[in-house]
């Protein structure tokens, strides 16, 4: 007698498994119910249908000839309501069908994520034929659409959209897009390529809300962005489609529980595809899935199998983009990885090793060796032997071990070594040998690693091997381990190139490590604020505890507050209220600092924000006597009170600090004014002095008063308080721009000439250019850190307190 | 013998950052890195005691906020052999739990 098979879903994985009971010449009397009124298409291919380069009819895998051929009994668009387990039958509101066997193809449906405005019309999912028609409808030439969601799915839909002419954005709440499938750096070249095609990317982005009074208006962000939308499309993720096993009280994990037949709590009841959970593990990827309905045709024809559940590679399938991602790339104990990049070709490679074995990999630009990688994955092979060239890839294999000396001897006149100048071995030996004998001089003969720079080291091997002894490398040492270049060339290069993110200045100039380190993170968070002030946002976990918390660390992990009392002086007010929060918070020591202010030490972290609180209700403000940016204007009374002062020093004083403050520089910049040339506030062993005469103000620069000790040396001297503020900006300003991080002005002066940064800020055009870019930095970044932090006290208190726990 | 417990949600802890959780046996810094990977530590640093949770984190690695003593999530090993002690913790569906077994053997003793 036949077997009666019912089958719910008409998916690509039962319409797999089908395929492979016919073919086995199995004997069923099949009833598939579909809840979409159509039968098995290809899923994948919905993109290639929506971007237009396929039609549906294409896509359908199998039409109303193959279910008559097989005698399949087919309820499209038919819905089924309700398992009667005890009975052995499957209803739908058209009535019961009984089965021996009952497959359970439910698929996963589309998360949505619940925000108000979700259920407008012109909100859709990804998921169907619906869908893409809806998308295809809504994507006339400069329609609107926001895509929320970044990975697989939702940049499918967005280039599928994008490639009809629609206006896409698509916001994702992660660091970077795709982030279950690729790193950072591979997530950053993504997004630059959707970029060069017209798609915004809106990252970290959380949807707030979607707009609309009778449809979709526009979607809105927590950080207060709005992007206009005709059509919003979801793509968040999906999560299987349980309800009916739920109801049929199957067991049910996230998925619906299945063994290694894929057989559910109810040895009469299978499930495969999107809807089950075996092992623990969900399946979203194609390839398991076929696995499944293989595994699960053979049990129904009475034969022995298992599912065991293999490793999966990722594509995106936008054509012109390259991505690659297979295995496990986390990082993790005992794992090492192996990085490629080209920066001039968008190339990143990344191969993830544990022990002797690759187990990961993430391709970006390049991914012709994807298959080998991934077959290497699968095997679980000794790489050992190849391990130098692997990620060069299987023709790269079998060759000798090189010596990369040997190798570039090795290189013929015409071998290009750097690709983005276009510059061969050959000039550059003949530069040599005509007399350019340092990195510089080759570097301005023949442009071989002035522009993005990461050839470097292969120019200064042409140049050992062509100078033999006389040469020694780069004087100048690289920023820290993660690179070879120096500060100068990357904060050149971040001009140049316009690079705007922390892992763009990592791919972009080829760093060697995965995150950098606590040496070049801070340095490079700074050259991004000083270069694209108003572009560039501060990445806080980038910076040193002090910055980070807005306080400086003690040696027994507490922390000091010092408020700004502007040019030194205070009132009794402000000094009754800091009494107040000694008192409150049992500040252990209060002290009077060098920089004429009051310093509170001693402080628990978890209380800074209440502290700050309370300062900041008698109206101060941090005194950023943590920070690499302006700390002190140091005053005298001048001619308020001196019967010396030749002008009003303190005055001049609290204007230039309510005029600096909140600046970041490359390291701590102290002023100090002196009303008379007796000069009480020691002005000239300041970063900047300002000395009062009887004709006006004395500039000077470059004066230090700690490891080193050397007095200031004459900038300018100007006639008016407002020349000074001008000329003071302005030279802050070519500091900001100029020195290298962690550099005092005494430093870096010390490296440009006194005479250089005279004649920037004498020349009128130069010094007001300046000043203006000072002061668009300053209109985003003169804000007080801790009005913005005293409202999150959570996030400075312990997140658990476990203490009482432990007396249970 | 291992008991978790829920101490947070992931989205607590900051992307390249931590947070501290108070414990009878002292503080544990619960570490997140850039690539959502989640590790408990000590949070002291064997050298002058400086507390780990504020260093920067980069990689699996973070630096010791007090005088840049480097040590490596995974494993707790330092610079100059110093070595941390690591606490079993975990993600599940987006809560951070936290094996405090360590506890239970302190109070048990």
């Amino acid at each position: 007698m036949k077997q009666r098979l019912v089958v719910i879903g008409a998916g690509m994985a039962s319409g797999r498994m089908l395929e492979h009971l016919f073919e086995a010449g199995g004997n069923f009397d099949v009833t598939l119910f579909n809840g979409e009124p159509r039968g098995n298409y290809n899923r994948l291919m919905l993109s290639p249908v929506l971007s237009g380069e396929k039609t549906y009819a294409q896509i359908v895998t199998h039409d109303a000839d193959w279910y008559a051929a097989h005698g399949v009994d087919c309820r499209f668009g038919e819905a089924v309501v309700r398992i009667d387990r005890a009975n052995r039958v499957v209803y739908s509101n058209a009535g019961g069908v009984p089965y021996d066997a009952l497959v359970i193809a439910t698929g996963s449906a589309p998360f949505i994520i619940p925000v108000p405005g979700k259920d407008l019309p012109g909100v859709c999912t990804y998921r169907d034929l619906e869908d893409t028609n809806a998308m295809i409808a809504a994507s006339r030439p400069g329609a609107k659409a926001v895509v929320i969601g970044g990975g697989l799915l939702g940049l499918e839909a967005a280039a599928g959209m994008a490639a009809r002419g629609a206006d896409v954005t698509v916001i994702h709440l992660m660091g970077h897009l795709m982030e279950r499938q690729l790193d950072p750096a591979a997530g950053y070249l993504l997004q630059k390529d959707l970029e060069q095609r017209g798609i915004r990317v809106h990252c970290k982005g959380a949807t707030k809300a979607i707009l609309g009074k009778d449809r979709v208006e526009a979607v809105l962000l927590d950080d207060g962005t709005v992007y206009p939308a005709d059509l919003v499309c979801m793509a968040v993720g999906i999560r299987p489609e349980v309800r009916l096993a739920n109801d049929a009280h199957l067991e049910v994990g996230r998925g619906i529980a299945v063994d290694d037949q894929l057989r559910t709590s109810d040895p009469a009841i299978f499930a495969l595809g999107e809807c089950v959970e075996h092992d623990k593990q969900l399946f979203g990827l194609v390839a398991p899935l076929y696995d499944q309905a293989r595994v699960l045709a053979t049990t129904l024809l009475g034969e022995a199998a298992a599912f065991r559940p293999v490793q999966t590679a990722t594509k995106l399938k936008v054509t012109g983009v390259d991505l690659f991602s297979a295995g496990d790339f986390a990082d993790a104990p005992g794992r090492e990885d192996i990085v490629f990049r080209d920066p001039g070709r968008g190339i990143y490679k990344r191969l993830i090793l544990e022990g002797d074995r690759l187990i990961g990999a993430v391709m970006y630009g390049d991914t012709a060796d994807g298959a080998w990688f991934f077959d290497l994955i699968k095997q679980g092979r000794d790489v050992t032997p190849m391990r130098e060239t692997l990620i060069f890839g299987p023709s790269f294999q079998g060759g000798a071990q090189a010596d990369p000396l040997a190798a570039v001897a090795a290189l013929p006149h015409s071998a290009e070594i750097c690709g983005c100048n276009g510059v061969c071995k050959g000039k550059i030996v003949e530069a040599i040998s005509a007399g350019a004998t340092t990195l510089d001089a080759v570097r301005s003969q023949t442009k071989a690693s002035a522009s993005c720079g990461t050839c470097t080291g292969l120019v200064e091997q042409v140049m050992a091997l062509t100078l033999g002894d006389g040469f020694t490398a780069n004087a100048n040492p690289p920023m820290c381990k993660c690179t070879d270049h120096t500060h100068e060339d990357v904060r050149r290069l971040i001009k140049s190139m316009g690079l705007k993110s922390i892992p763009a200045v990592m791919q972009e100039l080829g760093w060697k490590t995965v995150g950098g380190c606590a040496s070049c993170r801070p340095a490079l968070n700074y050259y991004l604020i000083a270069d694209w002030p108003t572009e560039y946002r501060d990445d806080r976990q980038s910076r040193f505890v002090n910055e980070r918390n807005h306080a400086n660390i003690q040696k027994d992990g507490t922390y000091s507050v010092v408020p700004r009392m502007w040019g030194g002086v205070t009132t009794p007010a402000e000094l009754r209220a800091i009494a107040d929060a000694a008192e409150r918070y049992h500040v252990p020591m209060v002290k009077v600092t060098g920089g004429q202010r009051i310093d509170l030490l001693g402080v628990q972290k978890q209380d800074l924000p209440a502290i700050w609180a309370d300062l900041n209700a008698a109206g101060m403000v941090s005194g950023h006597a943590y920070a690499k940016g302006l700390r002190t204007v140091k005053t005298c009374v001048g001619t308020e009170f001196c019967r010396f002062g030749t002008q009003d020093s303190t005055g001049l004083g609290i204007r230039l600090e309510k005029f600096l403050w909140g600046s970041w520089t490359p390291a701590k910049v102290k002023l100090g004014v002196s009303g008379c040339p007796r000069n009480c506030a020691e002005a000239t062993c300041k970063d900047i002095g300002i000395v009062c005469v009887d004709s006006g103000y004395q500039i000077s620069v470059a004066g230090a008063a700690g490891m080193d000790v050397r007095e200031t040396e004459a900038l300018l001297t100007v006639a008016t308080e407002d020349d000074v503020i001008e000329v003071v900006a302005a030279f802050t300003q070519l500091y900001r721009e100029n020195a290298r991080y962690l550099h005092r002005i005494y430093k870096w002066v010390a490296k440009v000439g006194l005479e250089w940064c005279r004649a920037q800020v004498e020349d009128p055009v130069t010094r007001r250019a300046l000043y203006d870019r000072f002061m668009v930095s300053q209109a985003i970044y003169q804000v007080d850190p801790w009005a913005e932090h005293a409202a999150t006290p959570k996030d400075w208190a312990p997140v658990a307190d476990l203490t009482l726990r432990a007396a249970e | 013998m291992t008991q978790f417990i829920d101490i947070a949600a992931l989205a607590e802890i900051p992307r390249q950052g931590a947070r501290v959780v108070k414990t009878t046996a002292g503080c544990v810094a619960v570490f997140r890195t850039a690539d959502d990977q989640v590790f408990a530590l000590d949070d002291r640093c064997p050298h002058k005691g400086g507390p780990l949770s504020e260093g920067i984190v980069h990689g699996t690695a973070v630096t010791c906020p007090l005088h840049a003593a480097v040590f490596d999530l995974t494993t707790g090993q330092g610079t100059d052999e110093w070595q941390v002690k690591t606490h079993n913790v975990r993600v599940e569906a987006g809560r951070v739990l936290l094996d405090a077994a360590f506890l239970a053997r302190r109070s048990a003793a």
